[in-house]
């Protein structure tokens, strides 16, 4: 609280300071607009985990979700998601050192390490499906798939985006001046991410 | 996507090659004119979208209001014949909803939208085209879920929707689904538009507002918001599974397949629960600037005030269950949930003893906004004191279900909630619109009002006690004669209810004729003597708001220009109101209009009706969403014919129309000059802002004058205090 009240704390409003108009509180509109909307984030997927938590061991019909897990092949798209908070660090560190190269290589890569994890998990659906555990099979596979899903879908917007950065280096777009873009967009990555961490803990991990 | 805003292209000052030079949306920006109904689909302006939302907001009110008269005609005898039993689940579920969701959650989105700006000295909100966004998405959203009547009849499953009644198999109808779908849209809105109020309290306040600085409705509205924020995702996931149990076939809420249905009481409830204080929160706001006007001093306990709306909004959080103790969550929960419901009433206590020691003592003028305050606060008090019963779990076991709830729950949204919504109406009328309501017809509305409210409601508590069931769609004649009897009295105060509204549109349309006929009379910034910044400004304000950001060094700044104190700690007048106010003169480059907004909340209503009646009609709708997130992203900052006004080094602060950046530049361009930039004079230290600048324009020369007078009575400087 104490650090948000003091709006005279601006006195780096320089002239040739280019980035954001001096705020109340330091950060730019959008970079706190995403922090602010992340927070709401926060309570969607604690919705969706308490439906599963209460959910998970409820199948009256089907094999269980905890049944089919192939935990291995799992760990290994959760590194892969994992890594690719890395790449998404190292793209905003070569935008705003305006290296281009390194810009779209990193871009790139996250957004392909995005893809190979949306991949596993449709590979990971299919699977399921095929040895009867579908979306409507039980309480505890919808529970499943609604968590996951949802999830996905948060990467698949992320990818999106990370596409429309990709174009937009390639395009010559995206320089130290305007890295912030990068950087907000890095913050939901981020938490996409972090979200996974905890959902493949109480999916996968906990008993 | 949407939350991001692109950047303007930069200019270098080292003299190289800008990086681009051509917008990358392929659309122009619609120009800004401020004439005609066309301008009203494209604007971006707080103000413009706060009075979109009244209106609509009225609107809805009426739909409403018209359902609940059917309700009320329907009961007014034993064994009524008005409506069938079906028709009646879903009158008054659409009552509920539309009364809760359509009217007063976004007339409150009105009074925000319109004054928070104002009030923290900002030209606008942080994102104005999502705040124009949140406008469309929630009138589509509105407009979706009322389409519901022409295509098969409305939601029939109570405002909360309980499953497994409202599932597949009990509630065959789309009606459910016009709700699940209706509400997830306006959810969207609700949740952008917190995204966006949020930052503009904590980003856009002008120098020297801090915190402890806004004004009561402010503060509230920023609790509001953040409730918002957190209840509206729980919703969502509430409303995505029933979405999935009736349209996908899952079973989540199917008792049948192993499902438990207190999942949906607790999601929603933990969701409905802070939805209450959603509703009340800024009608505490609305009222904590009506009486310290009209009482003529400043609001007892500014800081208890404060933290006491803060306290409800976190303890907000810890009641939900309350609505389930008749549901078996077992003696435990309902032991810790009575004992947390009791102990929010505490804050809100304190809310209620601090107006009435703002009232205490004071030379009270009684105007209509006035009444309406008082009010609140004493209807609110009676709903307030039926809550604390319930929180009594033994005695609410007993009137789960009953008139007795109707009867309180009316009491604090109407009692509470839209008496001082009504009172705001006529406090910031003539800011709003630069003309008074008529004084006369306003008393005449409050107390008709007063008197049909209390007979509507009033009585509900005899029934409910009686041990009268809510959503009866018909009662006995066998059941006494209380209950016959009451009823009536019920149905007779609702038509006064009705008959008081209906004076107060014809209130608005007089008062309107007449300012119209006698030429437009102005009525001035500051018509009440008030105490916040936004009476700083002309009525109406001009679209950029402020010609000079004020630079704040006090709670009730407005108050501290216009008034001091002298050597005995008397009271005394040290500035005219017309020294102190601003002319309205300056102009300054304000975020361009944008087609974005509506057309992206154009899709969503589309894909609702593909979700009901055939997948495929969703494409079309995604594909607009999709184009339009695109298209709001690469638009081009400006709109076509805005001349660059920007000749100084800050060209590059203007972002895309999004960043309302402009608060300070308004200003630079008047003073031609840095030396009145607001954010380079540190505020508080020495007399601010005066004295520093050759200011060149009429506007900007009255508001220093303003400043160094008032400066010797702004006692405390605010270096230290931050």
């Amino acid at each position: 609280m104490a650090a948000i009240t003091s709006p005279e704390v601006h006195d780096d409003h320089s002239d040739g300071h280019h980035d954001h108009h001096a705020t109340s509180t330091g950060l730019s509109n959008n970079k706190l607009g995403m922090w602010v909307f992340l927070g709401s984030e926060c309570l969607l997927f604690g919705g969706l985990m308490s439906t599963y938590l209460l959910y998970k061991n409820r199948t009256l019909t089907g094999p269980s979700p905890a049944e089919l897990y192939d935990i291995p092949f799992t760990s290994v798209t959760s590194f892969i998601l994992l890594m690719s908070s890395l790449t998404m660090v190292l793209s905003l560190s070569a935008v705003q050192r305006d290296d281009q190269d390194n810009a779209k290589l990193w871009m790139l890569t996250t957004a392909l390490l995005g893809m190979t994890f949306l991949a596993a998990q449709v590979y990971e659906f299919t699977v399921f499906v095929e040895e009867g555990m579908g979306f409507t099979t039980s309480v505890s596979s919808s529970a499943f798939f609604t968590l996951t899903g949802f999830h996905g879908v948060h990467v698949f917007i992320g990818v999106l985006m990370l596409m429309s950065l990709f174009v937009m280096t390639v395009r010559g777009r995206l320089h130290s001046g305007n890295s912030e873009t990068v950087e907000i967009v890095g913050l939901y990555w981020h938490f996409v991410d972090l979200v996974w961490v905890i959902i493949f803990t109480i999916i996968y991990l906990i008993p | 996507m949407a939350i991001i805003e692109q950047n303007a292209p930069l200019a270098l000052e080292s003299g190289e090659e800008k990086t681009v030079d051509t917008p990358m949306g392929g659309f122009t920006r619609p120009k800004a004119v401020n004439k005609g109904w066309k301008s009203w689909l494209t604007s971006v302006d707080h103000k413009k979208i706060g009075i979109m939302y009244g209106v609509a907001a009225m609107f809805f009110f009426v739909v409403g209001g018209v359902e609940a008269l059917l309700i009320r005609i329907q009961l007014a005898v034993p064994n009524g014949t008005a409506l069938t039993a079906e028709v009646y689940n879903q009158v008054f579920t659409m009552h509920a909803v539309t009364m809760v969701f359509l009217f007063v959650m976004p007339m409150a989105a009105a009074f925000i939208n319109y004054l928070l700006p104002l009030q923290i000295g900002a030209a606008d909100v942080a994102f104005p085209r999502l705040n124009a966004f949140s406008f469309w998405c929630w009138l589509f959203g509105g407009i979706f879920l009322n389409s519901s009547w022409f295509l098969g009849g409305g939601a029939d499953c109570g405002w909360f929707c309980y499953q497994p009644n409202a599932g597949a198999i009990f509630s065959p109808g789309n009606g459910v689904d016009f709700f699940a779908l209706g509400l997830q849209i306006t959810g969207i809105a609700s949740l952008v538009s917190a995204v966006n109020l949020i930052v503009t309290v904590l980003n856009m306040r002008a120098p020297g507002m801090t915190l402890m600085r806004m004004p009561v409705f402010t503060w509230m509205s920023f609790v509001t918001q953040v409730l918002l924020l957190f209840a509206m995702p729980v919703i969502t996931v509430a409303l995505f599974l029933l979405i999935f149990d009736r349209r996908f076939g899952t079973n989540f809420f199917n008792v049948g397949e192993g499902a438990d249905p207190l999942l949906w009481q607790h999601l929603f409830w933990i969701f409905g629960h802070p939805e209450v204080y959603i509703i009340i929160l800024p009608s505490f706001g609305i009222i904590s600037e009506i009486i310290p006007t009209f009482a003529r001093k400043p609001i007892f306990g500014y800081p208890f005030m404060v933290f006491s709306g803060i306290a409800i909004g976190f303890m907000g959080w810890g009641v939900w269950a309350h609505h389930m103790f008749a549901s078996g969550i077992g003696p435990i929960s309902v032991a810790a949930f009575s004992v947390s419901t009791m102990f929010i009433a505490v804050p809100t206590g304190v809310k209620i003893l601090n107006w009435l020691a703002t009232m205490w003592g004071a030379k009270m003028k009684y105007t209509t906004a006035m009444l309406f305050s008082i009010g609140t606060v004493s209807m609110f008090t009676i709903g307030g004191l039926s809550g604390v019963t319930h929180a009594v779990a033994a005695s609410d076991t007993q009137q789960t279900d009953t008139y007795y709830i109707v009867a309180h729950f009316h009491y604090v949204i109407f009692g509470g909630g839209v008496l001082g919504l009504l009172g705001g109406m006529y406090f910031w009328w003539p800011k709003v619109f630069g003309y008074m309501l008529d004084e006369t017809l306003g008393k005449i509305h409050f107390w008709m009002l007063l008197v049909g409210f209390n007979l509507t409601f009033g009585p509900m508590h005899v029934l409910g006690l009686q041990g009268m069931s809510r959503r009866y769609h018909v009662y006995d004649d066998t059941w006494g004669w209380a209950i016959n009897f009451w009823n009536m009295v019920s149905t007779i105060g609702s038509f006064i209810l009705a008959v008081a509204m209906l004076v107060f549109f014809s209130n608005v349309a007089r008062s309107s004729r007449r300012w119209k006929a006698a030429g437009r009379p102005d009525v001035g910034p500051d018509p009440w003597d008030a105490r916040s910044l936004e009476w700083m400004v002309q009525s109406p304000p001009p679209e950029h708001n402020f010609d000079e950001v004020p630079i704040v060094s006090d709670l009730d700044e407005f108050w501290h220009r216009k008034y001091g104190e002298d050597e005995r700690g008397r009271t005394v007048r040290v500035a005219e109101t017309v020294d102190v106010v601003q002319s309205g003169t300056g102009s300054a480059h304000l975020p361009a209009p944008s087609y974005w907004p509506i057309v992206l909340s154009a899709g969503l209503p589309i894909i609702g009706y593909g979700i009901i009646y055939n997948l495929l009609i969703c494409i079309p709708g995604a594909l607009l969403v999709l184009t339009a997130m695109y298209g709001w992203t690469f638009e081009p900052p400006d709109d076509p014919d805005v001349d660059d006004h920007h000749d100084h080094g800050d060209h590059d602060d203007d972002h895309g129309g999004a960043a309302p950046l402009t608060t300070g530049e308004g200003a630079t361009e008047i003073d031609s000059g840095d030396a009145g930039e607001p954010d380079a004079v540190p505020a508080g230290v020495g007399a601010p802002g005066s004295s520093s600048s050759g200011a060149s324009s009429s506007g900007a020369s009255a508001s220093e004058e303003g400043l160094a007078i008032a400066a010797p009575d702004a006692t405390a400087t605010p270096t230290e205090e931050a």
